[in-house]
């Protein structure tokens, strides 16, 4: 009854969100062969000049901009102008697409089958499809789908042949390349490829560049690409990359297009194809070159349920209204606008701030499944008690709990309405049979890969280190899954834990406490650069609002049954403390003066390992190189590392006082001082 | 205009004309002053001529008759008498109007404030005999430009702070007077040329608690000699445009200079705010023409001791005096360059597929500095309205043949009637150095798909340009508001600021609750060597609004222009309409040296129009 009077107060929230079609349910009911051959006709720009992928490169290859860096390369490295011109030409055959109807069409019919055998549904918001549609008309688009899976494009680009809307172009990887055959079919499907690392390369850059805007302000096709880069392994979000909106936003600033609509598409997975690959990559075997005989291999995916895909076309996004009292525009008048400039301080920090926002648009809009909730409380009660696991009904129990609370706080959660939670769990248990185990009445995770040691079966066979890493390859699909709910919660935990480590309740140092974990960890999560204080007024209201908190004039109190969010909340990002503490300890005890940046996550890892079987850590999931990653990323933005750029490359040169200060304050040992606030 | 037809014809035949020689073998020419017209005595009269409370001529408007067919009144431009068939559908389809729906101005002057007066000024400023009047109508009529706020204003029958009396000097000596005067009175004055203003230059400001005299020029325009060896004419500032072209031609010369406003726009306006003409690519723009210029400030006379063509003396004093747009002192005499009239003149129009092409062609024109004396682009929706604004045809004969271009150009060359625009020519100069210029010009054009398209299209692109603010008020009576502002742009930029201003008006008046899309519009109407002006003009259909002149949008459009590169004005001025950018624009150091100049000339800031900082 609680819950439901909770869930109504919610309502209006999730009515803004709109609802949702299963766009297999047709696949199944007709013909894909017919729908694969249908008429095509997408509406299109209203500014488009129709022109050919052909047309396109010598577009590129003619314009100013290029002309303009093709002499500046050759005054600079005494090159000739063919020479320079020809590697153009090359640069750009590498990574042209070929967009071509027909390989579409044969997608539509072989997608259709993978998707039917391997997907219950495919869920996608029309009305967002038709904002789409009217969007593209308008003015140019820009896709932005979080990256999840390899699946993420062909699914766009499926999606958008299913609505019979303009087909992107997508910015990938150059490691598809290594496909032969199927690098060029998603090629002929709209893909262009891009090298990961071009850093110093003017001319690459420029041709680059030059490429994406000129489909984009010809209104050739809507531009698709990640802004987190690459595929999250965590299904945490990335912190976002700048280059290509950088790029897709600077027809803008020139004048060049009256104004871009950018537009974020969630996707989001009920069961990640990738899941176990993911870990293991993070636990550092490395990731299996892209092959096709490996994507054959992998066939075997396909006898498997993957459950649903929820896919959520954001509201379009101005650029012109992003901008507006943002950006001056009049900084381009005084230089001719084909001339390469590095973007000045304001565009640079306004082309971030949007990049979150946009990143947090997509997180908004993901869709969470309510196996996301019972992953992160079996996460939480792994170790809870002596018996391992939960029982199933005290699950459930939190689960409806923890449904009701993150619904309070926005989440984006698709719980079956009409069904009894316990049927809810079992089946979202069962869809992930991988990485649970239901006995006597008890959950816990799979750890152990073939189930409980029978009495008296040798296990010599395997080291402890391997059973830790076997472990921790469910741990760490466990809290991938835990993961995509993390935003929803993250400010609250954030707030929660700032509470716990603060040495009084005196609501400036709790925000004091706050902020330096906020800053710490803005590696992590999505953090929008500046808004420490908004974050902080949303969590407060959060729990405020929840009855978790009291916030006064002076002081923050946690109320007598707000205690049982607060140590979930906490307990939520103790791993990540816990992590960056390890990292931290790593760093004061065993850094050599010769480590290099190459060698920190294998070293960092074994310290770790072997600290995990001492049983002086308490989380396995502390082994995501990503966390490693992002700690030290996180340190040498504070400073308390630095790269020594000299012989050695990147050897890192760790400030043993800050690192150990750092690594107290987050253990809550050291108070937020002042001082160190100020400095960070 | 005035010379709608290729021969010189002249259309006006009003204001007659003495003509004679100096004592020195120049040409005098001098205005005689009929009664009934503009009598010495009451030189107030003008607005009997003139429509306080719309454009131009009371005698000249468009209607729609009993029948719902556009005419245009009166007898002094070619369209005048003539039905305008295409109008009304045109009209109700751009604007969603209707005929049905009229908005009629209030007929009412009497609400006027009671003049302020500086007594003791009156009295001395009686002791001079100059003509001077504290009439309202006298008052309104020199209390606005053409601003559409303004001119809606007064349809509303609004008036704010208005002039509290006007003087008419008849020379340079009668200024002098007056602006001593003034400053041993503390009055403020404005200068008042032809009234055209549209940068709200001539809005009273209302802060202003001084009594505030227009200082009408109109009766300084006379001709005072000319001088054929240096091809030189010295005017008297308030010489109206077309009065000047005309007795210079009568004895064989022109200045070149014709702004659209030409017929009503008066020679210290023109120093005043930096003006352009038509035909800028012969003659050069009004900063090109000037040699010598008087002006009266209250520090005293300003002007240079000799007519040198160029000097090397410091910055160009004359560069402090244009575009002072009033704030320093009036303009009384200039001396400008003419030049023989041209023997040989031909209108010409060319079509091209779409504007982006016409553009490339201007650039190219303009890079092969060839361009003829005047060369304007229309885009499409202008190209549609210049359609609109066919007479009646007359013979079936013509009908027939205007159908037959019309295939000719969109089904067998395959231009598409919503995306062609066209370009408008007038080559001037001897008859075969016209024939050969003009193929140069149209050579350039084939290159980028242009097809010529005949004299006659031309002649009424630039027709339009003269009726097209008679049309601004017609629209007045049905519910439309429109308004025109220009711009200048480095020449990459002219397609995208092209689109991006009118897409901005398009969506502001979406945001803002116009019920109807906007025609908005544009046309590219110069060429230099580095860049083009362009004119935008937009118009919609206001019913339903509560307050349609916050809706015209102008503030968001200039935003627009300066965020695509384009300047402040090309040649309409800031006035007090675009002062609020004049820092951003002309850097605070650039300010300063205006603001010091002024507090030089004007400490008691008698020139107290607070136009331009």
């Amino acid at each position: 009854m609680a819950s439901k009077a909770v869930y109504s107060q919610r309502d209006p929230m999730l009515k803004k969100r709109d609802d949702f079609e299963d766009i297999l349910e047709e696949r199944r009911n007709s013909s894909d062969l017919r729908y694969a051959l249908r008429c095509y006709a997408p509406v299109v720009y209203k500014g488009l000049c129709p022109s050919k992928a052909g047309t396109l490169k010598s577009m590129v290859l003619q314009s100013d901009q290029l002309h303009y860096v093709i002499h500046q390369v050759c005054r600079e490295t005494g090159r000739a102008v063919d020479d320079v011109q020809e590697e153009v030409s090359s640069i750009l055959e590498e990574m042209a697409h070929r967009l071509q109807l027909s390989t579409v069409r044969f997608f539509a019919f072989t997608l259709s089958k993978v998707f039917k055998t391997l997907f219950r549904s495919i869920c996608v918001n029309e009305e967002g499809i038709q904002r789409l549609q009217q969007a593209i008309q308008e003015h140019p688009v820009v896709l932005l789908p979080s990256h999840r899976s390899y699946m993420d494009f062909l699914l766009m680009s499926y999606l958008l042949y299913t609505y019979d809307l303009a087909l992107p172009v997508i910015a990938a990887g150059m490691d598809f390349m290594g496909m032969k055959f199927v690098g060029e079919m998603l090629r002929m499907s709209g893909a262009f490829f891009i090298r990961r690392s071009f850093g110093g390369d003017k001319l690459y850059w420029a041709v680059f560049s030059e490429y994406v805007k000129t489909m984009l302000k010809n209104g050739f096709a809507p531009v698709e690409f990640f802004l987190e880069g690459t595929r999250s392994r965590t299904s945490k979000s990335l912190t976002p990359k700048l280059g290509l909106l950088n790029i897709v936003m600077d027809p803008f600033f020139k004048g060049e297009v009256f104004d871009v609509s950018l537009v974020p598409v969630s996707i989001s997975y009920e069961r990640i194809l990738e899941e176990s690959l993911y870990a293991r990559e993070l636990l550092g075997v490395p990731k299996p070159k892209e092959s096709t005989s490996g994507l054959i291999k992998a066939r075997k995916v396909l006898s498997e349920d993957y459950g649903s895909i929820h896919v959520y076309f954001g509201q379009p996004v101005s650029v012109r209204s992003l901008a507006e009292g943002r950006v001056n525009r009049c900084q381009f008048n005084l230089i001719p606008r084909h001339i390469p400039k590095k973007p000045s301080e304001d565009i640079h920090s306004f082309v971030n701030d949007s990049a979150y926002r946009l990143v947090r648009a997509q997180e908004e809009n993901m869709v969470l499944k309510p196996w996301v909730l019972l992953a992160s409380l079996l996460l939480q009660n792994q170790v809870s008690g002596q018996k391992r696991g939960i029982a199933l009904d005290e699950l459930t129990e939190q689960a409806v709990w923890l449904r009701d609370l993150s619904r309070q706080y926005g989440a984006f959660l698709h719980w079956p309405e009409h069904t009894p939670p316990s049927e809810v769990v079992s089946s979202s248990l069962s869809l992930h049979r991988g990485l649970v185990r239901i006995s006597e009445g008890r959950v816990q995770l799979a750890l152990g890969q073939r189930g409980p040691a029978a009495p008296g079966e040798p296990r010599s066979a395997v080291t402890p280190e391997e059973e830790l890493l076997s472990q921790a390859v469910i741990i760490l699909s466990c809290a991938s899954y835990r993961n995509q709910a993390l935003h929803v919660f993250l400010r609250p935990a954030l707030l929660a834990s700032a509470i716990h480590t603060a040495s009084s309740n005196k609501k400036q140092e709790v925000f004091n406490s706050f902020s330096f974990l906020r800053n710490m960890f803005s590696n992590e999560f999505i953090l929008c650069p500046g808004a420490t204080v908004q974050d902080f007024e949303e969590a407060c209201y959060l729990l405020v609002k929840t009855g978790a908190l009291q916030v006064t004039q002076q002081d923050v109190l946690v109320t007598e049954r707000g205690h049982r969010t607060l140590v979930f909340l906490t307990s939520m990002l103790d791993p990540f403390l816990q992590g960056y503490q390890v990292v931290c300890r790593f760093l004061c005890e065993e850094a050599t003066e010769a480590l290099t940046e190459k060698q920190f996550i294998p070293a960092v890892r074994k310290f770790i390992i072997k600290h995990l079987l001492a049983g002086r850590l308490r989380y396995t999931e502390v082994l995501s190189s990503d966390l490693q990653k992002n700690s030290l990323a996180a340190l040498l933005r504070l400073g308390a590392v630095r790269k020594i750029k000299g012989a050695e490359q990147g050897t890192l040169k760790v400030n043993t006082v800050m690192v150990n200060s750092l690594e107290d304050t987050l253990g809550g040992k050291l108070p937020t001082q002042k001082a160190v606030i100020a400095r960070l | 205009m005035l010379y709608i037809s290729t021969k010189y014809q002249i259309i006006r035949k009003d204001f007659p004309f003495y003509l004679g020689k100096t004592a020195h073998g120049g040409l005098w020419v001098q205005i005689k002053n009929l009664p009934g017209h503009l009598p010495k005595e009451s030189p107030s009269h003008v607005q009997e001529i003139m429509k306080w409370n719309g454009w131009g001529y009371s005698d000249s408007r468009f209607l729609f008759n009993k029948k719902g067919q556009a005419e245009f009144t009166g007898k002094r431009y070619r369209l005048s008498g003539m039905i305008i068939p295409g109008l009304k559908d045109w009209f109700e389809c751009t604007f969603g109007a209707s005929l049905q729906h009229k908005t009629p101005p209030l007929l009412n002057s009497s609400a006027v404030q009671p003049p302020t007066l500086n007594e003791a000024f009156v009295e001395e400023l009686k002791s001079t005999g100059i003509p001077f009047s504290q009439d309202a109508e006298d008052r309104v009529f020199r209390a606005h430009g053409h601003c559409l706020h303004e001119i809606f204003a007064l349809r509303e029958g609004k008036f704010g702070r208005v002039p509290d009396m006007v003087v008419w000097p008849n020379c340079h000596n009668d200024v002098v007077k007056i602006v001593e005067l003034a400053s041993k009175h503390n009055v403020c004055l404005i200068p008042y040329g032809g009234g055209t203003s549209v940068s709200s230059a001539l809005e009273c400001p209302p802060e202003e608690t001084r009594s505030i005299v227009s200082l009408d020029t109109s009766q300084m325009n006379r001709i005072l000699w000319v001088d054929e060896k240096n091809l030189t004419a010295h005017v008297e500032a308030g010489i109206v445009g077309q009065d000047l072209e005309r007795l210079l031609n009568e004895s064989g010369y022109c200045t070149g200079h014709e702004p659209d406003s030409m017929e009503f726009s008066s020679l210290g306006g023109w120093v005043a705010t930096r003006a352009s003409g038509m035909k800028k690519n012969i003659y050069g723009n009004i900063e090109d023409l000037v040699v010598h210029i008087k002006m009266v400030t209250p520090q005293g006379v300003i002007e240079k001791s000799c007519q040198g063509p160029r000097m090397s003396t410091g910055p160009d004093i004359h560069h402090f005096i244009m575009g002072s747009e009033g704030t320093l002192g009036v303009v009384t005499e200039v001396t400008m360059k003419i030049r023989p009239m041209p023997e040989y003149q031909k209108y010409g129009s060319v079509v091209f597929p779409n504007f982006e092409q016409g553009v490339a062609c201007l650039r190219e024109v303009a890079r092969q500095r060839c361009a003829p004396a005047s060369i304007r682009l229309m885009d499409n929706e202008q190209f549609k309205f210049g359609h609109a604004l066919k007479p009646q045809v007359s013979s079936i004969f013509t009908s027939f043949l205007d159908g037959l271009k019309k295939f000719y150009i969109t089904k067998f060359k395959g231009f598409d009637p919503n995306r062609l625009c066209v370009a408008t020519l007038l080559f001037e100069g001897d008859r075969e150095k016209v024939l050969q210029h003009e193929k140069q010009v149209y050579d350039i054009a084939a290159k980028f798909g242009g097809l010529a398209a005949g004299e006659d299209n031309g002649q009424r692109g630039y027709m339009l340009t003269f009726v097209i603010a008679y049309l601004r008020d017609l629209g007045m009576d049905y519910y439309v508001i429109g308004e025109s502002f220009e711009t200048s742009v480095p020449w990459d930029r002219v397609l995208d600021i092209c689109r991006n201003v009118k897409a901005r008006i398009v969506r502001e008046c979406k945001e803002r609750g116009v019920q109807f899309p906007p025609l908005s519009t544009c046309r590219v109407t110069q060429t230099y060597d580095a860049g083009a002006c362009v004119y935008f003009y937009f118009a919609f259909n206001y019913r339903g609004l509560s307050d349609p002149v916050q809706c015209q949008n102008l503030h968001a459009a200039r935003e627009e222009i300066l965020a695509n590169g384009g300047s402040l004005s090309h040649h309409h001025g800031v006035g007090k309409l675009r002062k609020e950018w004049m820092r951003e624009t002309v850097s605070n150091v650039g300010m300063g040296m205006l603001k010091s100049v002024k507090d030089y000339v004007d400490p008691n800031n008698i020139f107290g129009n607070r136009n331009l900082l």
